[in-house]
């Protein structure tokens, strides 16, 4: 809804100047939203006739160390199970297994935890779907799926997970499996984190041995059991369907959706397939409270993130902040600040390879939260903040992302396939220049036209780092094309020819 | 994506079994999934078979197929589709170097150049005496410990040019003193030998012990600066005091 003056403008607007022609109506009418003043402080920036929510309650504290969840985040102690109990993992596990699981979804519903692997979708309504009508008439097996697959670059917060804290990610495997009413878990580990696997694998043994899971789990009378899978190197099989076909056995190929793994997943049963990181805080959201975990960061992003800090910053780092924390105050407190000073600062990635990136005029005050990098045109993903200071070549960077993507494509459906190959070979021109500026828009086409059309996420993952890149860094793409061209003594053909490649008898297409 | 090629290394008429220890391994690999699922253990068999040939030779995954009884060609699907099976020979130490975006901006071009001055060879490429593989790879998933090479199984970060070729240089050496030949097997990883550190509050890089014997020492796997881990180098910003236990952080609302 537009706000009040923004209305009255826009009536005043409409009846002084009914004898204008209609485009200028409604440029006059656009002007007249735009300009209204902001609410509460807060920027206005839809500026469609769309349902205007309030912003959202923000309440940062700053976290203190007793209320950090991976409290052997640096591997201050050991892994082994007795240091794990000896700071607060599997501490009365049986009576939360005996909560049942209407109490234990609607404990992490009330928590406001969203998924952490990248889409950030509410983890009680995930685990909830498991639970379908008349889910106990079904004989099958239910399977609890842990994507420990972690590949994006930027992200390094599983992998602390695994090597040091396996407990909580174990104990996170029971409690959501007794939520889901599931009867094993497999971790899905990439195959690159060998000894993260190893370190995980004797976890998992040490609380066999003690009881802990396997049958009458904790004596709860409750079954579940816990096996490692290790992938062997696919970035595709981060993503869910295709890690389900992954630990069966095949090629790592996105499955169609629906129907959904909570219906037709692991071994043709019902699966949910979750983040490391969503799981493993799990036992300290339910053993602390809901309230206590709502009670950081804004409405509907709650709670507290494991951030990865790298790039040009000064001590890059893996630290356990709060959500909604600004993205300034993250890096000076934890990164020692952005390598030359702030004002060094050309650009961030804030969420992952896949989350559009934001230039220093943006990245100035915002706020890591799901909501705020969404408004901001880019995203949370893994909160993996890649930070680039003035000496960054930005379309390089973006460059060697879409060859990531390139290499990573599974191949299965055309607009991933090709378009990534396409993509990585004009960015690979961009580079040096070797492009016309009308091939800018058509990157940008490009990349509109593989987005929301194949099967799995990878399309976009590849699409929108480049449509950051356009949006924020147009001018400097124009720029290296002119330079090209001056260099050179003409703008290069379409397809990377030189200006004067006809003279020298290559053949270029007509109409260049 | 190559197809096979009959080669003096790699053709059908060289046998493959596995030993005795990895047919036990192999029962317990199978026990982790449904009976009537038997090829979901398809990676973790041709990765047993991986570390006992030294790659995955056209007769490992036959052999896989067989055991596992599929068909051969959904043996080759897997085994071309993943990028961690060396189809084809790799020297005893495969250096791999993470050149995405996180490391490049933190200097793997400086990384990749050392490199391929020590060991003479560019990326893709093995050593004449077969002792180093030298691969590019995508990101390895240590990004606040760029730059990083993985040799083998094990992570080593936080590199400089001169500590990679000093690394470079300690592995040759110790391949020389203890007699080691080149194409051996992939060596397995040598951390889950050694005990957690327990309680004891003892400070262990995270990537593992290092090795010293015959005569022949090697940097431990892990930062290969002062770092432990993914901490700031400059000084801890939180966890700087005692965790709470158990009984402490428990929720007072009585739900326990």
């Amino acid at each position: 809804m537009l706000s009040v003056p923004a209305k009255a403008a826009l009536r005043s607007s409409a009846t002084t100047t009914s004898a204008l022609p209609k485009h200028a109506l409604r440029s006059l009418t656009t002007s007249a939203a735009t300009q209204a003043p902001p609410q509460d402080g807060q920027q206005q920036k839809r500026s469609m006739a769309t349902v205007q929510d309030a912003p959202p309650v923000h309440r940062q504290r700053g976290l203190k160390d007793q209320d950090r969840i991976f409290q052997n985040l640096y591997g201050h102690h050991g892994t082994d199970l007795k240091s794990a109990q000896k700071y607060g993992d599997w501490h009365k596990t049986k009576e939360i297994l005996d909560k049942g699981h209407d109490w234990l979804i609607s404990e992490v519903k009330a928590s406001g935890l969203r998924g952490r692997g990248g889409a950030g979708f509410p983890s009680g309504m995930k685990w909830s779907f498991m639970n379908f009508k008349d889910w106990e008439k079904d004989t099958k097996p239910r399977y609890l799926v842990i994507n420990a697959d972690e590949g994006e670059p930027g992200t390094c917060k599983d992998r602390e997970i695994m090597r040091k804290d396996p407990h909580k990610l174990i104990e996170g495997c029971l409690i959501a499996g007794r939520a889901m009413n599931c009867t094993a878990a497999y971790i899905y580990i990439r195959g690159e984190f060998y000894h993260e696997a190893t370190v995980l694998q004797r976890a998992i043994q040490e609380a066999y041995k003690a009881g802990l899971i396997g049958k009458n789990a904790c004596n709860s009378g409750y079954d579940f059991d816990i096996y490692v899978h290790r992938g062997m190197g696919a970035y595709v099989c981060g993503e869910e369907t295709s890690l389900i076909e992954s630990l069966e056995g095949k090629p790592g190929k996105p499955r169609l959706k629906p129907p959904f793994p909570a219906a037709v997943g692991l071994f043709g049963c019902p699966s949910t397939v979750t983040n490391v990181e969503t799981v493993a805080v799990a036992p300290t959201i339910i053993r602390r409270g809901a309230s206590w975990f709502n009670s950081f960061g804004r409405e509907r992003n709650a709670g507290t993130k494991l951030y990865c800090i790298s790039g040009h910053v000064n001590s890059p780092c893996t630290v356990e902040e709060e959500m909604s924390i600004p993205l300034r105050e993250l890096i000076d407190k934890h990164a020692g600040g952005v390598v030359g000073g702030w004002d060094n600062l050309k650009a961030i990635i804030p969420g992952g390879s896949s989350t559009p990136i934001l230039p220093k005029s943006i990245c100035d005050d915002q706020l890591m939260d799901f909501d705020a990098l969404k408004d901001s045109q880019s995203g949370l993903g893994t909160a993996a903040v890649i930070v680039m200071d003035k000496s960054t070549d930005v379309v390089r960077a973006i460059s060697r992302l879409s060859k990531f993507y390139h290499h990573e494509s599974c191949g299965q459906c055309t607009p991933c396939r090709e378009g990534s190959k396409w993509t990585e070979q004009i960015m690979r021109r961009f580079e040096n220049g070797t492009a016309r500026a009308r091939e800018i828009d058509m990157m940008q086409e490009l990349t509109k036209q593989v987005e929301g059309h194949t099967i799995c996420a990878l399309g976009e993952a590849f699409a929108w780092p480049i449509q950051g890149l356009i949006r924020h860094f147009r001018p400097e793409l124009e720029a290296r094309i002119a330079a090209h061209a001056q260099r050179a003594g003409g703008e290069a053909l379409a397809g990377g020819w030189q200006h004067d490649a006809g003279k020298h008898g290559m053949l270029i297409s007509p109409g260049q | 994506m190559a197809p096979h090629r009959d080669t003096p290394e790699n053709n059908l008429s060289i046998p493959f079994k596995f030993s005795q220890q990895n047919e036990k391994l192999i029962q317990e690999v199978l026990s982790r999934y449904p009976s009537q699922y038997k090829k979901a253990a398809v990676m973790p068999l041709l990765d047993l078979g991986q570390r006992q040939h030294g790659f995955t030779s056209i007769s490992v995954m036959n052999e896989v197929a067989r055991l596992l009884e599929m068909p051969p060609m959904r043996v080759y699907e897997v085994a071309t589709f993943y990028t961690m099976y060396n189809r084809n020979p790799v020297g005893r130490f495969h250096v791999q170097c993470c050149t995405t975006t996180p490391c490049q901006l933190n200097g793997s071009d400086g990384i990749m150049k050392a490199i391929e001055e020590q060991l003479g060879i560019h990326h893709g490429e093995t050593t004449p005496d077969k002792m180093f593989t030298f691969t590019e790879v995508e990101c390895l998933g240590a990004c606040a410990n760029a730059p990083m090479v993985q040799i083998n199984d094990d992570y080593y970060e936080d590199l400089t040019p001169e500590t990679t070729k000093s690394l470079l240089k300690g592995l040759q050496e110790a391949a020389e003193k203890s007699g080691a030949s080149g194409m051996a097997p992939g060596l397995p990883g040598d951390y889950g030998k050694d005990e957690v550190s327990g309680s004891s509050g003892r400070q262990e890089k995270a990537g593992g012990p290092g090795y010293a014997a015959q005569g022949a020492s090697l940097p431990a796997p892990g930062p290969m600066s002062k770092r432990i881990s993914c901490e700031p180098a400059h000084g801890l910003t939180s966890l700087t005091s005692e965790p709470p236990t158990g009984e402490q952080i428990m929720r007072k609302d009585g739900a326990f």
